[in-house]
């Protein structure tokens, strides 16, 4: 398949994996940020294919991991109340929030519809002009143009019963607070390829100069991700800390520049808590001030929520690179797909749920 | 280790209060249930097989005996509808026992409202199921519950065949050194019910493989391919289908994810939605457990005819992790392929 198979070759990947042998001397820990890459790099097996020298450490790029509890808690209370119609993203539902999840309040008889789109949300609202039609806004910047264009369509069908649970979160603020840390290991960056299409990289080159950290925008397929390494490890080898761009088929410096104007219309920076992370500032959006009228949050007054993380789930050290899944007590015993204790095992893309799912023998 | 885990670390059944829909979607959930509440309340030798259908020893007669109850939404889809799907898939089970079926009985739930023409269409291209298959319906069951009480339209089918061979087909049967051959590419039943699913319509023309197998699986007996195990591939895909076999086998299964057929229409729908094909449904697929001296000479035949034309050898058995399967990537480092815990849900990005 086009632009696909060409990015799974063997012969292309073992290519790649001797030439980052070949300019490696000594041992770099590099984090890929998003979950995507997370999944890809267990899933196709890529770190088996790299020098010992190299180690890759999972970054905080899973929207579902960093989703807060109180926000999941948010969620569950919404859809339980009647009349109304709770759309999300299919992989939100499992997420245990402090007591049950999305997939048991369905279970109850709760109106929660997977959608694939947040313009399918709108027209659920459309349909159902007596109901309360609540998305759930989760994602980075990749997510967020088509979560603004939810909102701006239902303002323009003026659409008095549709609202968004936002809970939009920020890439560069991220990456700094990892590297802003004293436990911080990480020397260089994988930088999320579809954040950047939207978003640009301008924002990085700051990162990179002020951490003296190489940063590589970079896709992911197989081959894109080995590539992106092999640019990470040359700078380090050569002391360059630099913005690079090897997702040229689909990132431009600039980004989606309409796709930024529309996302600085209906939402507004704000600090954010990430979960197992804590709060990090100007790390996420809400509802800019004109279209606040679709805060579900407002609309059903519960913004004031609070919950407690377990206190034995380490998923926070995990997001930040700073522990690798199978270092957790827990892991594969108590904490499984089936009872996660955290959220990193429970979305596909969290690196404790791929570690399990593909790695579970060699541990 | 798979097996070990589900061994050492059970998950208690009131852990759920209510039945989930991952209860029914053929992953670890699916298999729990079965393995801790049916299995042990209606304990006997032939259901602790845990085969496709039971294969009973009556007078010296040898025969296959299975049920399947069929819910699908929507009712008609691209290359099918859930009267095809109620005769093949109880077709296919009876042949996945090497049995050749006979005949099939059909039980219809029905909700108040259905339209007769939606119900004449359905027994229409059942009556053409039965005929392709060579099955005859010979007794059934109707039954019609209040408005929303039901989906349209529920078919149970259960079936009976005659084993007409002495080979003993079943995941006892399978050795290390097994060659693991699937009979065509994967997923497109799984995709084109979902490509006319309610809030998902997309383009394409991905049609269901939905289809009998009985023809297929007698031709391979026929030509004296000494079988040791079949299993068609349904609701978990062809992961789910290695690992049951994998595990009640105690053997260990290598495959080659470069040599499992998928159309590139499926790739590509299964890449938009973040689904992978190996867990995507199919309804006219298996996979035979053969020796590799018979490989060869099964592919031939196989390929002979229509339904494996794309038939291909994705596998060895080995000696190694009893009950673990494991998968060779594109790129060629090796991983374990797992069992899913749930359905699989389409992802954020």
């Amino acid at each position: 398949m086009k632009y696909i198979d060409e990015y799974r070759d063997r012969v292309g990947a073992e290519r790649f994996a001797s030439a980052i042998a070949r300019v490696t001397t000594r041992p770099w820990t590099i984090m890929e940020v998003c979950g995507g890459q997370t999944h890809a790099i267990v899933k196709f097996g890529i770190d088996e294919l790299l020098p010992k020298e190299i180690t890759l450490v999972h970054g905080p790029g899973c929207p579902v991991c960093v989703t807060p509890l109180e926000l999941i808690d948010k969620a569950i209370e919404i859809a339980t109340r009647p009349g109304v119609i709770f759309c999300s993203f299919g992989d939100m539902l499992r997420v245990p929030g402090s007591e049950t999840d999305l997939l048991t309040v369905k279970a109850n008889s709760g109106d929660v519809r997977i959608v694939y789109s947040p313009l399918d949300a709108v027209r659920i609202a459309r349909d159902n002009p007596s109901r309360e039609v609540v998305f759930f806004a989760v994602g980075f910047e990749t997510t967020a143009p088509a979560n603004a264009m939810a909102v701006f369509q239902a303002d323009k069908q003026g659409l008095r019963n549709f609202s968004l649970l936002v809970s939009h979160v920020l890439v560069p603020p991220a990456m700094e607070a990892i590297l802003a840390s004293p436990r911080n290991c990480v020397q260089g960056f994988l930088a999320a390829g579809h954040v950047c299409t939207v978003m640009g990289f301008t924002e990085y080159g700051p990162i990179a100069e002020k951490y003296r950290v190489p940063i590589i925008v970079t896709g992911f397929e197989p081959l894109d991700i080995l590539q992106g390494l092999y640019m990470c490890v040359q700078q380090l080898e050569q002391g360059r800390a630099e913005v690079e761009n090897q997702y040229t088929r689909s990132v431009r410096r600039e980004g989606n520049e309409a796709a930024q104007r529309l996302i600085r219309e209906v939402f507004r920076v704000i600090p954010r808590k990430w979960r197992g992370v804590g709060q990090i500032p100007r790390s996420g959006f809400a509802l800019s001030e004109k279209f606040a009228d679709y805060d579900a949050e407002r609309r059903f007054g519960v913004a004031d929520y609070t919950a407690e993380e377990s206190s034995e789930c380490i998923s926070g050290l995990i997001l930040q690179g700073v522990k690798k899944p199978h270092e957790c007590l827990a892991f594969g015993t108590r904490c499984t797909p089936e009872h996660p204790l955290g959220a990193t095992m429970v979305s596909s893309e969290g690196a404790c749920a791929a570690y399990y799912r593909y790695r579970r023998n060699k541990l | 280790m798979t097996a070990d885990l589900t061994a050492s670390c059970p998950v208690p059944l009131n852990d759920y209060a209510q039945v989930l829909l991952a209860h029914g979607g053929g992953g670890r959930l699916m298999d729990q249930l079965i393995a801790k509440m049916f299995v042990p309340a209606f304990a006997n030798p032939l259901l602790a097989e845990r085969h496709d259908g039971a294969l009973i020893n009556l007078d010296g007669r040898r025969l296959a005996f299975t049920t399947d109850s069929y819910v699908v939404r929507p009712l008609f889809f691209p290359g099918g509808d859930i009267g095809t799907l109620a005769i093949n898939g109880t077709v296919n089970d009876l042949a996945m026992c090497g049995a050749r079926p006979l005949y099939l009985s059909a039980g219809f739930i029905m909700e108040e409202g259905l339209s007769m023409e939606t119900l004449w269409r359905v027994v229409q291209s059942m009556k053409r199921a039965a005929a392709d298959a060579g099955i005859q319906i010979v007794t059934g069951d109707t039954k019609v519950v209040d408005k929303g009480k039901g989906d349209q339209l529920f078919i149970n089918t259960a079936g009976i065949g005659r084993v007409e061979h002495e080979r003993p087909i079943s995941p006892a049967g399978i050795r290390p050194g097994d060659a693991v051959l699937l009979s065509g590419d994967i997923g497109r039943h799984g995709m084109a019910i979902m490509s006319v699913r309610e809030g998902l319509q997309f383009e394409s023309s991905i049609e269901s493989d939905c289809a009998p197998l009985a023809d297929l699986v007698l031709s391979l007996l026929n030509e004296g391919i000494e079988i040791h195990c079949l299993r068609d591939l349904t609701r978990g895909g062809l992961a789910s289908a290695l690992n049951e076999i994998a595990q009640s086998a105690g053997a260990q299964i290598d495959i080659d994810q470069n040599a499992v057929p998928v159309h590139e229409e499926v790739q590509g729908a299964c890449e938009i939605l973040g689904l992978d094909p190996l867990y995507v449904a199919n309804e006219g697929r298996f996979v035979a457990y053969v020796p590799v001296s018979d490989a060869d000479r099964a592919l031939k035949t196989m390929r002979a005819q229509a339904l494996g034309a794309e038939a291909a050898q994705i596998g060895m058995v080995v000696t190694g992790s009893p009950g673990l399967v494991t998968l060779k990537s594109q790129i060629g480092a090796r991983r374990i392929l797992d069992l899913l815990s749930s359905e699989q849900l389409p992802r954020i990005c």
